[in-house]
């Protein structure tokens, strides 16, 4: 393990500090050493480049975030909104993408059910399985995070169900950051044919307004006929960037229920990427945005149609308050043979403010026959009349703000079929708007 | 000022800088019913919005008091406190709101004016139970307060809803701004008989119709005659029949410079 007084930031001797010190196979030290050429390589990137047009990132410096430090001696406290609200068959609590503490029904453990660090996870058993999946759907050569995030990763999350094991309640995972600290944690699911379980992981700071960055990867295996339940609650405070590469990949008949919060953040870069790669899987993506201050949460979706009969339907909403900024740009690509392949995406954006922005641009590519593809986005703001009707009701300007807001979110929340997940988002939002002023 | 009135003094209101209304004086008791008539454009509802203090409605001149107290510089949601309501002739939707969600806030905020945001909401159980009552009463189905705010209601199924939240909030002054438009002879009927039966007699009410039939359960007490943004005539129960039975152009001739105003008003309107 580095000790206290060497480098870990992510510079050359912060990466051999933390990658290496540390026992592991050489299979992963190698894959870190080629990702972190990679790494290096690689640009910054810039607005010259067609994915960060709309994305500045003047204000990121990397070199003040530490890749990796000793847990404090006493944990603090994690402000979390799950943890008190979710009824869980496990959970795991990791502070700067690190286990501080997990638990497991045992019934489950019995069952080979995993819920565990993934690096721990490679030494205790799993190396085979790991190793086959680890990066194995997720493409690290992406751009200058994602090889950063594969070269750098440690602590993580490792979530493993066999088959036909079905976990009731849900597993939730607390990502916790500290000020000035980094989170590169990696998270890999995989659910075994017919296995069904739910996961819910949410993100919160440990302070209120320090800054901190978030470099992460998802990894969603499901095989034959698996059915997930995924929420990932982005709920950092805002002054953290959010730098994240996710990705599902669906076999035959396999299902993916996917809720996005994308709440927190000074500046959330995000490409989450469903895969059908089996006949007949299904994918249903719910995005719930709220941006406010001086928030730029930038959301790209793809939705990939790789096999006949697929199924994909995704539907973002988002609010923006001040002068925040939302992107959502979304991609459907169906390829030559995915025939009957449905594909749906829209994003509906309502805007709080005067000098709130938002980009919300869909996009098809098609190139298989008889498929069935459509999109849509919108961008309005609230209606005066509303507010009004309300007003002669009885209920003061913000009241009735909150009411129409909440309202507005209300068709993607009824898609969400986990109730405090659902709950939570509604308070959280109904928490930050304030009234409308036009 | 008595109490238990509502009074509308020497009113001018502009939109967007365009005098609507020219010196409107209106008072009524609780426990009358008014009806206020004229032709389109006349500015009936700009004096309902008016009075509900819409942000839009400009006021010039004059005031709006409710037993005594002024309100014009009150917000909305204070006078609906104070007991205001208006049944909208056109409601707007509130997509993704339930209606009784929405009504249960607005129950709970009319009840206890002094209640703040975030404060305890009438309890559910108390609450379902009066709606129940109420929509038994005007024979709604209980599954329409499971639908979203006017959205997607027919005509009268907006106007029905109108009347379920003036049932519901028991004003002591309510404004029913053409409640009657759109609807077939026989919901007009049922509008009629449903306002009388939520005790619309013991409210006061400004009745804005074109309609007979609305008044036929709630016969006014008296009639205003609204020409070109002034109150030209004031009378009883049979100035609407009379004008029913007339139309307004004989009105037009006998006041020719309300009248001129309306043309004037009318022109401005299509520009």
């Amino acid at each position: 393990m580095p000790s206290l007084n060497l480098d870990t930031s992510f510079t050359d001797e912060g990466f051999h500090n933390v990658a290496f010190h540390r026992p592991q196979p050489n299979w992963l030290k190698e894959l870190r050493q080629r990702a972190y050429r990679t790494f290096e390589d690689l640009p910054m990137p810039n607005r010259s480049m067609e994915e960060w047009r709309r994305t500045e990132l003047r204000h990121f410096r990397l070199l003040q975030f530490q890749a990796w430090s000793p847990h404090p001696e006493q944990a603090p406290e994690i402000p979390s909104q799950l943890i008190p609200r979710l009824d869980t068959d496990g959970l795991i609590i990791t502070l700067n993408g690190r286990k501080l503490e997990s638990r497991l029904d045992p019934a489950l453990g019995q069952q080979g059910v995993v819920l565990n660090c993934l690096e721990d996870s490679i030494l205790n058993g799993w190396e085979e399985l790991i190793r086959k999946h680890l990066f194995s759907i997720l493409d690290w050569k992406y751009d200058k995070f994602a090889a950063m995030h594969a070269a750098f990763w440690t602590g993580g999350i490792f979530v493993y169900v066999p088959k036909d094991i079905r976990v009731n309640k849900p597993l939730l995972h607390v990502a916790a950051l500290m000020p000035g600290q980094a989170d590169v944690g990696h998270t890999l699911i995989i659910l075994d044919e017919g296995a069904e379980a739910t996961v819910v992981s949410e993100t919160v700071s440990v302070d209120p307004s320090a800054s901190s960055l978030y470099c992460g990867g998802i990894e969603i295996i499901l095989r034959p006929g698996a059915r997930l339940r995924y929420v990932n609650m982005q709920n950092w405070n805002q002054a953290t960037f959010h730098f994240a590469h996710q990705k599902a990949v669906l076999a035959e008949r396999a299902s993916l229920e996917w809720t996005l919060g994308a709440l927190g953040g000074r500046l959330a870069k995000v490409n989450q990427h469903l895969v059908l790669d089996g006949p007949e899987s299904e994918g249903i993506v719910n995005g719930v945005m709220f941006a406010e201050n001086r928030q730029h949460l930038a959301y790209h979706t793809l939705q990939h149609h790789r096999t006949p009969k697929t199924k994909s339907d995704l539907l973002y909403k988002g609010a923006l308050q001040d002068q925040s900024h939302l992107v959502w740009r979304g991609m459907i690509r169906v390829e030559a043979g995915a025939v009957k392949a449905d594909g749906y995406q829209r994003n509906d954006n309502l805007m709080l403010s005067q000098t709130a922005r938002t980009d919300c641009i869909p996009g098809l590519e098609i190139l298989a026959d008889d498929v069935r593809c459509t999109h849509g986005a919108t961008a309005g703001r609230v209606d005066e009349e509303e507010i009004f009707y309300c007003q002669t009701r009885g209920l003061t300007r913000r009241e009735a703000t909150r009411l129409v807001v909440t309202g507005f979110f209300q068709q993607v929340l009824d898609r969400i079929t986990i109730d405090s997940v659902r709950e939570a988002l509604t308070d959280i939002i109904q928490h930050r708007v304030r009234e409308y002023r036009g | 000022m008595s109490p238990e009135t509502l009074s509308v003094i020497d009113l001018h209101v502009s939109v967007e800088g365009k005098p609507i209304l020219k010196g409107v004086n209106l008072t009524i008791r609780r426990g009358e019913i008014h009806a206020l008539m004229g032709p389109n454009g006349s500015g009936k509802t700009t004096l309902g919005l008016a009075i509900m203090g819409h942000p839009r409605y400009e006021i010039t001149r004059g005031r709006i008091e409710l037993d005594g107290e002024d309100i014009t510089q009150l917000e909305p949601h204070e006078r609906a406190r104070r007991g205001l309501f208006m049944a909208f002739q056109r409601p707007v939707a509130i997509p993704g709101v339930r209606l009784a969600d929405f009504l249960r806030h607005a129950v709970s905020n009319v009840r206890n004016p002094a209640r703040k945001e975030g404060e305890e909401l009438i309890p559910m159980r108390e609450f379902r139970k009066e709606l129940k009552e109420k929509m038994d009463l005007l024979r709604m189905d209980a599954e329409f307060a499971r639908r979203y705010v006017n959205d997607g209601f027919s005509g009268g199924e907006m106007k029905r809803a109108e009347i379920l939240q003036m049932a519901m909030l028991r004003p002591k002054f309510a404004i029913l701004d053409e409640t009657d438009s759109g609807l077939d002879v026989d919901a007009v009927r049922l509008a009629s008989q449903s306002i009388a039966e939520i005790g619309g007699r013991q409210m006061g009410l400004l009745i804005i119709t074109h309609h007979e039939r609305l008044l036929e359960h709630n016969p006014p007490d008296v009639t205003h005659v609204l020409l070109g943004g002034r109150i030209v005539e004031t009378g009883g129960p049979e100035l609407a029949e009379r004008l029913h039975r007339e139309g307004y152009d004989q009105l037009r001739q006998k006041y020719p410079e309300a009248a001129a105003e309306e043309a004037a008003l009318a022109g401005q309107g299509k520009q």
